[in-house]
């Protein structure tokens, strides 16, 4: 019932939430209906950061294990030894076995329980009814589903850490034949399969989100919120979605005939593969590499899913703080659609190596480079957006703007791996690892600390410390540098990607220091999350109150709603809308709500 | 509050309806998927060509007979018309079963005829058939459950439901999973 009221709320007549009068929502809600199965979006929300959170911190601490083990291959850590046990670290060594395993896991967690929920599963679930001005999710019950599968997949992934055999070690990308084989490593074992189970689950909970992330954009926006008048966060949340259903299932396919060679005896991905101690496998003409096709078939996609909210929000928080309209909004959107129709084209890119046919690489090289031009479009619009700007430095405009020096770094060097010609050199080599981590991972990182610095008093009606804060920032940005630079230099020299111990190596050797620096840096970055989020849970309680309902003078429909918002949103009727979301700076006004009426003697955009 | 609600249409798509699509575009990625899997397979070594069993031709014509008594179902509870209604959404429910009960039978008979499904000596052309199949009918049983529970509801004396939208939901699926059938076969039997 509650539900039917959010759906038609929007629209007319009605407007009770929970058969309540609009003007009070302190309906009787319990621990467990309030806290753990919350259908309201604003909680789920919360739930997909908090978990997002301490599975960043678990990943991290993984990067910081296996960064130690590179950057002091020769040292002994005997106190490690009694916190992790023999599996993780022997003789003071984090063994090879447990190398590769947190290699594997902090790729996996990262892009997908971090940078996937913990990203675009919070800002979706925050902003988009928020900013649509829509009571809730087109579903809240498919919306808590897509939490609770969320976090049985986290559940079920925590837990392969702890099997014997360690878990999956096969790389985050899951190759077989090491993914379909028990006996190809410890890791292929019970690790491979709990963490098949944790992907299936986490699957289903993108679908579910994804799903509603599509309905609520379009089916429950309020009225005069047409689409070119919404702000970038809900259009690049939007395209998002849209990646994330179109791509997700294409994977599940690929895991379910990978179940299937591992369970039942196929022979999809497996061939007579000889393995050592077991013998020939009575398996006959699988192909390997059909499997590679169908993981980047979403493999590619799935890093727009995790830039994407990261570009939406940074234009939305650019624009705020900047006091200025966003540049070019219309080739904003435009740039958008254009990078999530071409994600779909290019993943052969991930396989230029593996005897794909030259003529047909180069027509993906093509489509590759074509990528450049929506992404100038973006970068230029959005330093257009600062130039000249009445900028306001905030920790989330810190951020936004690091971002944008991040994604341009990281961008350049995509040019360079999207050619076949000059992958044949670098594939597989630490520039692989340094282009990706800084356009990816640590920008969308940035993207995410922008949006909980930014969004922050609306999730919790108190400010976070902005001196945390800025050392936050700076720490992070320096390092983020300081880590990710040199390994170009590494990657350009041919360093692969993926090995233990590059000290008996002679050819990087001298990388020795190099290494030692990276890891050093890497330690001090991790640790100084630790500050963010000593400064966000300490904030939660003991902040500085949020007095004024818009803090930032910002246009947007989330700071017309209450401090505190509850169930529901807005007491009373849902505002309408008149206005697209960045009239800043417009007739000699500052900022005009999109809630404003547009006067008879107001000037065009 | 339910009455108060279904007055208040203002001509566009529920939002249940337009998941629902969502999701169909969704479903449809996840066997094109498979579909390419079977053709990229198929194109190298070891490729075993078969007979279809007489079967599946019997449960596509089960599976179609079923979408016309679904369409029949909706047009009578739209015109309120209960015990053609209740008779006919039983009639779909018993086909939905009976599908999956012949796509069963089907894959008895590759196995009596000698073809391996799974496991040591199996051929890929056949384990797709399992795994294709195998999902379409997972999928089929979905819509059975969402049938049973339209079927048990309409039986229901305690609350007489006249919202269309679940009935209209559950019929939009079944035609979907239909027409994937169709498309499947179709694909299986022409690209061997």
């Amino acid at each position: 019932m509650s539900n039917e009221a959010i759906l038609h709320g929007s629209s007319a007549a009605v407007h009770e939430v929970h058969g309540d009068h609009h003007h009070e929502h302190h309906h009787h809600e319990t621990f467990i209906s309030k806290y753990v199965f919350s259908q309201d979006h604003k909680m789920i929300a919360k739930q997909f950061l908090i978990t997002g959170m301490v599975w960043a911190v678990l990943g991290g601490l993984m990067s910081v294990l296996f960064r130690l083990q590179l950057g002091y291959p020769d040292a002994h850590f005997t106190w490690l030894e009694n916190i992790l046990g023999k599996f993780w670290v022997k003789d003071g060594r984090i063994t090879p076995e447990a190398y590769y395993a947190l290699v594997t896991t902090h790729g996996t967690v990262l892009v997908f329980f971090v940078l996937t929920a913990g990203l675009s599963g919070t800002f979706a679930n925050f902003l988009i009814p928020l900013q649509v001005g829509a009571r809730d999710m087109a579903s809240p019950f498919m919306n808590m589903l897509s939490y609770w599968f969320f976090f049985g997949a986290s559940v079920v992934m925590l837990s392969s850490m702890f099997v014997e055999t360690g878990p999956f070690s096969g790389g985050w990308t899951a190759y077989p034949p090491l993914s379909a084989l028990g006996s190809a490593s410890p890791g292929s074992k019970t690790g491979m399969d709990l963490w098949i189970i944790a992907m299936a689950l986490f699957v289903v909970s993108s679908l579910l989100g994804g799903l509603n992330y599509i309905a609520t954009v379009l089916n429950m926006r309020t009225k005069g919120m047409s689409m070119t008048r919404l702000p970038l966060t809900i259009w690049a949340l939007f395209f998002t979605a849209v990646l994330g259903v179109l791509s997700f299932p294409v994977l599940l396919s690929g895991f379910i005939l990978l179940i299937f060679d591992r369970n039942f005896g196929t022979s999809f991905y497996l061939s007579d593969i000889f393995v050592n101690g077991v013998g020939a496998l009575p398996n006959e003409g699988g192909s390997a590499i059909l499997f590679q096709h169908l993981f980047w078939f979403l493999g590619h996609p799935e890093v727009y899913i995790i830039l994407l909210p990261a570009m939406g929000m940074v234009s939305e928080i650019l624009s705020v703080n900047s006091r200025k309209p966003i540049f070019g909004y219309m080739a904003m959107i435009g740039s958008l659609f254009a990078i999530a129709i071409l994600a779909f084209l290019v993943w052969a890119h991930h396989m230029f190596v593996t005897g794909l046919n030259p003529f047909l690489g180069s027509i993906f090289v093509l489509l590759t480079l074509l990528i450049a031009v929506p992404s100038a479009i973006k970068v230029f619009n959005w330093l257009t957006t600062l130039w000249r700007g009445n900028i306001r430095f905030t920790p989330g405009m810190m951020f936004a703007i690091g971002f944008v020096s991040l994604f341009i770094s990281g961008g350049l060097t995509g040019i360079w791996l999207g050619n076949s010609a000059l992958d044949i050199h670098l594939h597989d080599t630490y520039f692989v690892i340094a282009h990706f981590h800084i356009v990816m991972g640590v920008a969308s990182m940035f993207g995410m600390f922008a949006g909980i610095y930014h969004w922050y008093p609306k999730m919790y009606g108190r400010h976070l410390n902005n001196t945390l804060g800025y050392i936050h920032f700076w720490i992070t940005i320096a390092g983020a540098y300081l880590i990710f630079w040199p390994m170009h230099y590494e990657g350009l020299a041919g360093m692969p990607r993926r090995y233990y111990d590059y000290s008996i190596w002679e050819s990087f050797k001298q990388f020795g220091d190099l290494n030692r620096f990276i890891s050093t840096v890497a330690m001090i970055v991790f640790a100084t999350q630790l500050l963010f989020l000593f400064n966000f849970f300490y904030s939660i309680f003991k902040g500085r109150k949020v007095t004024a309902k818009n803090p930032y003078n910002s246009n947007t429909l989330e700071w017309t709603t209450p401090i505190r918002p509850g169930h529901g949103n807005w007491p009373g009727e849902i505002p309408e809308v008149y206005r697209w979301a960045y009239d800043y700076g417009k007739d000699g006004r500052e900022f005009i709500p999109q809630t404003e009426p547009v006067g008879a003697d107001e000037s065009h955009h | 509050m339910m009455t108060a609600m279904s007055t208040n249409n203002t001509g566009k798509i529920h939002p249940y309806k337009f998941t629902l699509w969502v999701a169909i575009g969704s479903l449809c990625m996840m066997f094109a998927g498979l579909t390419s899997a079977y053709i990229v397979r198929r194109n190298q070594s070891n490729w075993l060509e078969f007979e279809f069993p007489i079967t599946f031709w019997y449960s596509t014509f089960v599976i179609l007979l079923s979408s016309v008594t679904m369409h029949l179902a909706v047009k009578n509870f739209k015109a309120r018309e209960r015990i053609n209604y209740k008779n006919l959404i039983s009639i779909t429910t018993i086909l939905g079963i009976l599908f999956v009960v012949l796509q069963y039978f089907a894959f008895q008979s590759l196995n009596h005829s000698g073809i391996k499904l799974m496991g040591q000596g199996s051929n890929p052309s056949a384990s797709f058939l399992v795994v294709i199949i195998g999902l379409h009918m997972l999928h089929v049983a979905g819509g059975i459950i969402a049938l049973l529970v339209v079927f048990f509801k309409s039986f229901s004396t305690k609350v007489k439901n006249y919202n269309s939208v679940p009935l209209e939901i559950t019929a939009t699926y079944w035609y979907f999973v239909d027409i994937l059938w169709i498309y499947l076969f179709l694909f299986l039997l022409w690209i061997k």
